[in-house]
């Protein structure tokens, strides 16, 4: 089974989008992991049935027992994270603030402070309409996503795909980077970076890759929006095969790609010439991955 | 010598877990009583951070001389098994525990 | 007054957005930009100015000192995020996974993990004329946004008047860095696209801003593209669109030249203008 990572660093490059267009063109052969937490929209293309669906739980919080709570002042003495405040008298935590590092718990003389594991959301399994399968998540307000959920994720559509047969699992991955961008590469057969030739994309690009680099996975790059400005592009050619990065496409700036999406859609559904151009993508892949 | 394997079974011929920090398990090969333990990691799932350290840590008490693995420890993880002085082999992500170990013998395993 | 301008997910215009309009905005006043992203700050390729300051920014980490160390191990159980490790003879220190909650420098009975400073990240301050720019970058690898996030918000704070316009770039998201970019704010921008994605994440974006009790208003990116169900949305949810940029290519090709879009393109001098005279409203309003 390969596993095949798409990633993008900056926001808003169609990341997604061309994702969703090889969950497509791969059909029932390919499973689909959604590990862009923050921003899930992927389902947004893929109509699951969120057939199984379990409570996430992540990092830990503290909560005071108020009934033994002597109000000595120690726990919001050693919280860095101004974590503790006194509320009409009573010293409480607040969630938001807090880190779950469990100093407070550890110095309390009362043991009235324990840690809980957070629940951050909840994570699910659902067939698609490209007749496979998905495992996605969403997050609670204010919940961030972690290595963990990631790897839960990652790990939950691996097992699945090896039960039913599948060659292929294709990862949304994560934007940024950090912990669960790392965690989104760890693991990966191929990565393929999603990016536009604007001054803010090759300066994300770079960023993202020096991750992809210390993982010393294969990876290969769609510039999306080509033909936006033929300079930086010819900037991002040089960069990519001084990195030895295989330029897989250059696909055209077009509307269409938000028409087909507007209308519940990937590209490949939509419109002919662009289909071709991401089809041969998507082959182009194969063929590196599964020589 | 001692030989530790990342994998996502208990046998030779399950298949290796490329991953390093969230491996599932290791299996750990003495060539010399040519004997197999298996160490059960899957508890590390339950680690929001810090599962490449943690997982170093946990292998450094079988004091083997070399680590297969798929693609690779990540930074924290290294950092930590330099202290070790293990050799660590990676590229066997796709193989069995099996065909890592042949690669390895066959000197076809690049170092990290 | 302090504007956060903010969005669900990435690539939805925030930084466009934060750039023209503080730009635009320091034609009539003093303005400071600050860039938030700080795992991708972008707003510096758009603003040209001299940079006047530089600093590194710190956390605070332990640092191992074996000389009386007893390898007793309380320091890796008392750390919740495996920051710190027993590894044989020594007690190795994770940077990247520490949060600096102390626990095990001060509950180490030999006093062995005194605290250090780690730099995470560095902050520089550019100015062009009534325009400045604040922006922090995080080194590649480090975890924790939110404190460097912090520490540039404190820097805009103290180095910068209460009358100087102060428009943060916030990152993208519903997590704890949004939610630290934006709790200062008196005005927060929420910046969608009229799409499915748009809507799906900006809904998400204003539960986040709900939660934290913020006066908030929409701005519609690439306006004439997609659907009408963000404006749907928003009339029924009773959220007021203050401005609609255009969607045009062109907007596309001088961005990503790096440029501002309002010297060269009406549309959007007009849509910032709008969002200036709306700010300028709220300020007299609220008396901020």
């Amino acid at each position: 089974m390969k596993e095949i990572v798409v990633i993008s660093g900056k926001g808003g490059t169609g990341k997604t989008s061309i994702t969703a267009a090889f969950a497509v063109l791969g059909g029932s052969d390919v499973m689909v992991a959604d590990c862009d937490v923050d921003a899930a929209d992927m389902h947004l293309l893929m109509e699951p049935d969120r057939k199984i669906s379990e409570d996430f739980y992540s990092g830990e919080i503290a909560h005071i027992d108020q009934d033994l709570c002597t109000r000595c002042g120690k726990c919001q003495e050693v919280c860095r994270f101004d974590a503790i405040q006194i509320i009409d008298g009573e010293y409480t935590v607040d969630s938001l603030a807090c880190e779950g590092c469990g100093y407070c718990a550890r110095v309390c003389p009362v043991d009235a402070i324990t840690n809980s594991e957070q629940n951050v959301g909840k994570w699910f399994t659902s067939g698609i309409r490209t007749g496979s399968s998905m495992v996605h998540a969403s997050l609670n307000i204010g919940a961030e996503n972690s290595g963990k959920l990631v790897a839960k994720v990652k790990s939950e559509s691996k097992a699945l795909a090896e039960r039913l047969g599948k060659s292929v699992v294709l990862v949304d991955g994560s934007p940024g980077i950090g912990c669960p961008v790392v965690s989104s590469l760890s693991g990966a057969s191929f990565v393929v970076l999603v990016t536009e030739p604007t001054v803010s994309g090759l300066h994300d690009l770079k960023r993202v890759y020096e991750l992809v680099k210390k993982f010393g996975i294969k990876a290969g790059c769609i510039v999306n929006k080509a033909d936006l400005n033929a300079e930086v592009l010819d900037d991002m050619k040089r960069f990519l095969s001084a990195e030895d990065i295989v330029l897989l496409s250059e696909i055209p700036y077009d509307d269409k790609f938000t028409e087909a999406m507007t209308n519940g859609k990937t590209i490949v559904e939509w419109d002919g010439e662009l289909e071709s151009v991401v089809r041969g993508t998507w082959e182009k892949i194969q063929e590196i991955v599964r020589p | 010598m001692k030989i530790i394997f990342t994998t996502k079974g208990t046998e030779w011929e399950s298949a290796m877990d490329p991953r390093f920090g969230r491996t599932e398990f290791f299996l750990i090969f003495d060539e010399e009583t040519d004997s197999v333990e298996v160490y059960d990691n899957r508890a590390i799932e339950n680690e929001a951070h810090g599962a490449g350290p943690k997982t170093a840590q946990k292998l450094t008490e079988y004091g083997a001389e070399v680590l297969i693995t798929g693609n690779g420890p990540g930074g924290n993880a290294a950092m930590a098994l330099q202290t070790t002085g293990i050799e660590i082999r990676v590229g066997a992500g796709d193989m069995t525990v099996r065909g890592a170990y042949e690669a390895y013998k066959a000197g076809k395993l690049k170092k990290a | 007054m302090k504007i956060a301008i903010a969005s669900g997910k990435g690539g939805t215009g925030k930084t466009t957005l934060s750039t023209n309009l503080a730009a635009f905005m320091s034609e009539s006043g003093e303005v400071v930009l600050s860039d938030l992203d700080v795992e991708e700050p972008n707003s510096g390729l758009f603003i040209k100015g001299e940079l006047i300051h530089q600093e590194d920014k710190y956390k605070m980490i332990p640092e191992w000192d074996k000389s009386r160390c007893e390898l007793c191990g309380n320091c890796q159980a008392v750390c919740n995020y495996n920051a710190v490790l027993k590894m044989g003879n020594t007690i190795m220190v994770f940077p990247e996974l520490c949060h600096g909650c102390y626990a095990c420098s001060e509950l180490c009975p030999t006093g062995s993990l005194p605290m250090k400073q780690k730099k995470v990240g560095e902050l520089k301050s550019f100015r062009a004329d009534n325009l400045s720019l604040v922006e922090s970058k995080l080194i590649v690898g480090e975890e924790q946004a939110v404190p460097l996030i912090r520490q540039t918000i404190d820097f805009v704070n103290t180095h910068f008047s209460a009358h100087v316009t102060k428009i943060f770039d916030s990152p993208p998201g519903t997590a704890c860095p949004v939610i630290e970019a934006t709790k200062d704010a008196d005005l927060v921008i929420l910046v969608t696209e009229p799409t499915p994605f748009g809507l799906h994440d900006l809904r998400l974006a204003v539960e986040t801003i709900r939660q934290l009790e913020k006066e908030f208003v929409v701005v519609v990116n690439r306006h004439g593209i997609g659907d009408d169900r963000v404006d749907v949305y928003c009339s029924e949810e009773n959220i007021r669109v203050i401005a609609r940029i255009p969607n045009d290519r062109k907007i596309a090709e001088t961005y990503s030249r790096g440029e501002l879009l309002y010297p060269s393109m009406p549309s959007v001098r007009r849509a910032v203008e709008s969002i200036a005279n709306y700010i300028e409203e709220f300020r007299q309003e609220t008396g901020t």
